[in-house]
């Protein structure tokens, strides 16, 4: 590993008052994904900034609008919540199958975010439930829609100085599952990650949204399907279209973990079964 | 580079200098003679190096030390108590959930974790939580026996005195 010089601030002030004089820093916060790369050598910082002494971005907090998360937060802590649980229960069961009890003490939702690989279990669910990001810089504060965050896999629009504060939750409309599809049932990653969330009125769809993951260089929205569903009545026909349809959405690529082939047909399978289940 | 880092280690006050660059792991080991915390994948898939950090499992292998400064750790050399084994560390040894021992602090530390906040889990959650620690030989029943047992045991000697 290259040698890096270690910076540890306690506020966001501060932080970004230091990303300003080292704008070439990478930012350091379970660091389950960084250390890795810079184990292998694929990321060589030369400085690093660790954000665990920042409390600001360590808790979340509680409007009338909606729920604000640090993304410091880790995923254990996010499961450990009582009030997430209550409100957010698909959310919380992507957090609880992400790797290991002992990955998810370390690793947190602003990582799992920023990393932005395509297969990252918090974002399928989160932009299914029209999370919002705040990212501020020391010049400026902007906020986006979750699925408009991710430029390609490992890339972001985040720019040099700028950090992911925290996520924006609105108050929960109707329910939101998440299914991971992976070989095993724990400590592996999704190849297919599939979060459907339904809002109903008087027995029909009134909105309706269907996030994917693993199936295309960054999570996405399946806005066909999501237009097909909303205004209807939930029958069994219409679960198999919106199934195929968003297979149809999907641009995945063959890896070692599935082929294109494979992740389209499991991308029917899981959005007709997470329908089913909000019947 | 360097950095002054303090923190506690099984109760004792530490004060180190060290490279920016070393684990937890590697700290554990080369400047404490920790080596109960073993290294086995060095990319937190294994679970061998698995530490209490201020009380949570983390894989030591993925810690810069200089990122525990303030933390309290500790190893599975801190859990004996007034010099004998834990009542779990004896459930393994009694249940036979030790073969090679490679894996054994790591798995001992990781259920201590779950039993401390879960003192009466059930199979499922027994194997739900040591999902992230790998063993080789003894495929896995022993383990998960050793920890349910302990955990009927220390919450009937609880009930009982």
């Amino acid at each position: 590993m290259k040698a890096f010089e270690h910076y540890a601030p306690d506020s966001v002030e501060e932080l970004l008052e230091l990303l300003k004089s080292k704008p070439n820093a990478k930012l350091i916060a379970g660091g389950t994904d960084l250390l890795l790369q810079m184990k292998e050598g694929t990321a060589q910082p030369e400085t690093v900034v660790s954000l665990k002494n920042v409390e600001e971005l360590g808790g979340f907090s509680v409007s009338k609008n909606g729920y604000r998360l640090g993304t410091g937060m880790t995923l254990r802590r996010i499961t450990r919540s009582n009030e997430l649980t209550q409100n957010f229960p698909g959310l919380i069961y992507a957090a609880g199958v992400v790797a290991s009890e002992q990955i998810r003490s370390l690793a947190t939702l602003g990582g799992n975010i920023c990393n932005a690989s395509p297969s990252a279990d918090m974002v399928p669910p989160l932009i299914a439930l029209d999370a919002v990001v705040q990212l501020v810089s020391s010049q400026s504060q902007r906020e986006l829609p979750l699925s408009e965050f991710f430029k390609g896999p490992g890339e972001s629009v985040l720019k040099s100085g700028e950090i992911l504060h925290s996520i924006f939750l609105p108050q929960p409309s109707g329910s939101m599952i998440y299914s991971k599809h992976a070989p095993r049932k724990y400590m592996d990653l999704a190849v297919v990650g599939v979060a459907v969330r339904l809002a109903k009125k008087h027995g029909k769809i009134n909105e309706a949204r269907v996030a994917l993951g693993a199936v295309g260089p960054v999570p996405f929205r399946a806005e066909k399907t999501e237009a097909l569903l909303a205004g209807q009545t939930l029958t069994t026909e219409l679960m198999r279209e919106a199934g195929e349809m968003a297979a149809g959405e999907c641009v995945p690529i063959d890896d070692i973990r599935g082929s294109a082939w494979y992740r389209k047909r499991m991308v029917k399978v899981h959005v007709r079964r997470n329908l089913e289940a909000l019947r | 580079m360097k950095k002054i880092i303090s923190f506690t280690v099984n109760g004792a006050k530490q004060e180190l200098y060290l490279d920016t660059r070393k684990t937890l792991l590697k700290m554990l080991r080369e400047d404490l003679e920790l080596m109960g915390v073993h290294l086995g994948c060095g990319g937190g898939d294994c679970g061998a190096c698995t530490v209490l950090l201020n009380g949570e499992p983390v894989t030591s292998c993925l810690v810069l030390a200089v990122d525990c400064e303030g933390a309290e750790i500790t190893t599975v050399e801190g859990v004996q108590q007034n010099g004998e084994l834990h009542p779990l560390q004896q459930s393994m040894i009694e249940k036979g959930g030790i073969q090679c021992g490679f894996c054994t602090p790591g798995m001992v530390m990781n259920s201590l974790a779950l039993l401390r906040e879960n003192p009466q889990p059930t199979e499922t959650e027994v194997r739900q939580a040591l999902s992230g620690n790998l063993c080789r030989c003894t495929g896995y029943a022993k383990i998960v026996e050793a920890v349910l047992d302990v955990g009927n045991a220390m919450t009937n000697s609880k009930e009982a005195g």
